[in-house]
């Protein structure tokens, strides 16, 4: 099943090659049939293997589902050593209550990124650098406006994230982290501010919150990353 | 594999399938030419291909999904509608955030019925007089018969209604997967029911439901009673068949295993929990 996971919705591909693609994800969705879809998607992987990435700095997320999982792995890496180092060195005059929900906050990105950690093997992207100059540990204010930052741009994130993965279980699983940050993102906003949890800044007039193309949120991320990500090989729809 | 008896058994729940299938003597002559030009392995694919073509995942599997969902934003629209306007109910420090809930629902159901007209369906479309909020499959004397006058009673339901929501949207994820934008909004949504989820449950537990976190903790159902429904299966410590309890040697409790993946839920559970709320 490495084979599925690792195609691409590549758009260049031969128009009866993409409609095997829809119709592998169309059966998978009839299951019981899955066996059988190595067979055509065995004879995809040649195409979406070549990497363009020789002359990109950084590190490269790879393509298709890989590089999506290592993408989310990537941001739940960033998460995890903040609330890491926000518990470690905690604000001043910070509750028991507010100890406790960043404490668990931490754990569930933990887990998080030990997931997608132990789901790509050795594709997975190596450890990466943070910078946290901006922050001040210190302070109230400055830890728990960079939290209401990483989460709500960890929805919009796996939001605009979706629709690029192939595999319906990794879509399930993304969906199933996804309305955990939103959870986190809206716990943090009630601390910071009473009934902000889902405020203009963050959904829309038609109710739909953010979703974000991995460029932008890596540029965002950026800023609080010593590690460069190259994201040039990201499946694009 | 015996496609002729697939078939045949779809014909009985859909009399129609063999023109979905642009007719039934058409589709039988496919399966019989296919006999001795394709191996068994590839089989599958032509099955699925020709059920693809009888269920365009363009048309009625997407509409029928949205309609789906729509059915749950007119219930919790008109939910909030009603609460939000019954005077006292909801102290005056939260209903900033009720009303924002209130707003949001109502543009799910515009955007919802506005993208299933657009695929060329056909939106259902319920009222207030559609629902009841006691539970009492329309008696109005349901479990929750103090809903808009006891303002915990309001955070219980509210509650209920906010996790189902997020379990069903991400029960259908997969549905939708190929169509982008569809998929993209239904998203979308999806975390905006988990944000309000979050907060009723904050305020839940502000008010005394201890245990009660913005995020689920195992099966607990927060002191609600009647909603074991909705948090079954929540309680999971194993995602993709990889154990998140202690994984990787990280000291992560059962606790935070499961809080740290919320869980989906199929159409048939959505549909069996909302039941006694739509008359």
């Amino acid at each position: 099943m490495e084979i599925l996971k690792r195609k691409s919705k590549n758009p260049e591909l031969p128009e009866a090659l993409l409609q095997s693609q829809i119709n592998r994800r169309s059966f998978l969705r009839f299951g019981g049939m899955v066996g059988a879809s190595v067979v055509v998607a065995g004879s995809l992987s040649g195409i979406t293997g070549c990497s363009k990435d020789d002359n990109e700095d950084g590190i490269n997320l790879g393509s298709g589902d890989i590089g999506v999982l290592n993408y989310a792995y990537a941001l739940e890496q960033l998460e995890t050593a903040f609330y890491t180092q926000v518990i470690q060195s905690q604000f001043s005059g910070i509750t028991a209550a507010e100890t406790a929900y960043l404490t668990d906050i931490r754990d569930h990105e933990i887990a998080h990124r030990e997931f997608f950690k132990t789901v790509l093997k050795t594709d997975a992207i190596p450890a990466l650098e943070v910078n946290f100059s901006a922050v001040d540990f210190g302070s109230r204010t400055s830890v728990l406006g960079t939290a209401k930052a990483f989460e709500d741009l960890g929805v919009s994130a796996y939001n605009g994230a979706g629709k690029l993965l192939t595999d319906v279980n990794y879509l399930l699983a993304a969906g199933k982290i996804v309305s955990v940050e939103a959870r986190h993102a809206a716990l943090i906003r009630e601390l910071l501010s009473p009934n902000t949890f889902g405020n203009a800044e963050v959904v829309d007039s038609n109710g739909l919150d953010l979703a974000r193309n991995p460029s932008e949120v890596l540029s965002v991320a950026a800023n609080y990353l010593k590690s460069k990500l190259n994201a040039s090989n990201l499946p694009t729809s | 594999m015996n496609v002729y008896h697939v078939i045949t058994e779809i014909e009985k729940v859909d009399p129609e399938v063999y023109d979905r299938l642009d007719g039934r003597r058409s589709a039988l002559k496919q399966f019989t030419n296919i006999g001795g030009k394709i191996a068994l392995a590839t089989l599958p694919l032509f099955v699925s291909s020709l059920f693809r073509k009888a269920y365009g995942q363009n048309t009625s599997s997407i509409v029928g999904v949205l309609n789906f969902a729509l059915t749950l934003e007119y219930l919790e629209a008109e939910f909030y509608k009603k609460a939000v306007g019954t005077a006292g109910l909801i102290p005056a420090a939260n209903l900033p955030g009720f009303t924002a809930i209130r707003d949001h629902e109502v543009a799910h159901v515009a955007a919802l019925r506005q993208t299933i007209m657009q695929l060329g369906g056909t939106p259902v479309t319920l009222t207030a007089a559609s629902f009841d909020f006691t539970a009492g499959n329309g008696s109005m004397s349901g479990p929750y018969a103090s809903v808009f006058s006891n303002y915990d009673t309001l955070l219980a339901v509210s509650q209920a209604f906010e996790d189902t929501g997020v379990r069903a949207y991400k029960g259908q994820a997969g549905n939708l997967i190929s169509n982008n934008e569809v998929l993209t909004a239904a998203l979308q949504i999806h975390s905006v029911e988990a944000r309000h989820a979050a907060y009723i449950r904050f305020l839940r537990q502000k008010r005394g439901a201890a245990a009660n976190k913005p995020w689920i903790t195992g099966n607990d159902t927060g002191g609600i009673p009647g909603v074991a429904a909705i948090y079954a299966g929540e309680e999971v410590t194993t995602q993709a068949g990889v154990q998140i309890t202690g994984i990787n040697g990280m000291n992560i409790s059962a606790s935070a295993a499961s809080e740290s993946f919320d869980e989906p839920l199929t159409q048939a559970q959505v549909t069996a929990i909302v039941d006694p709320f739509i008359i």
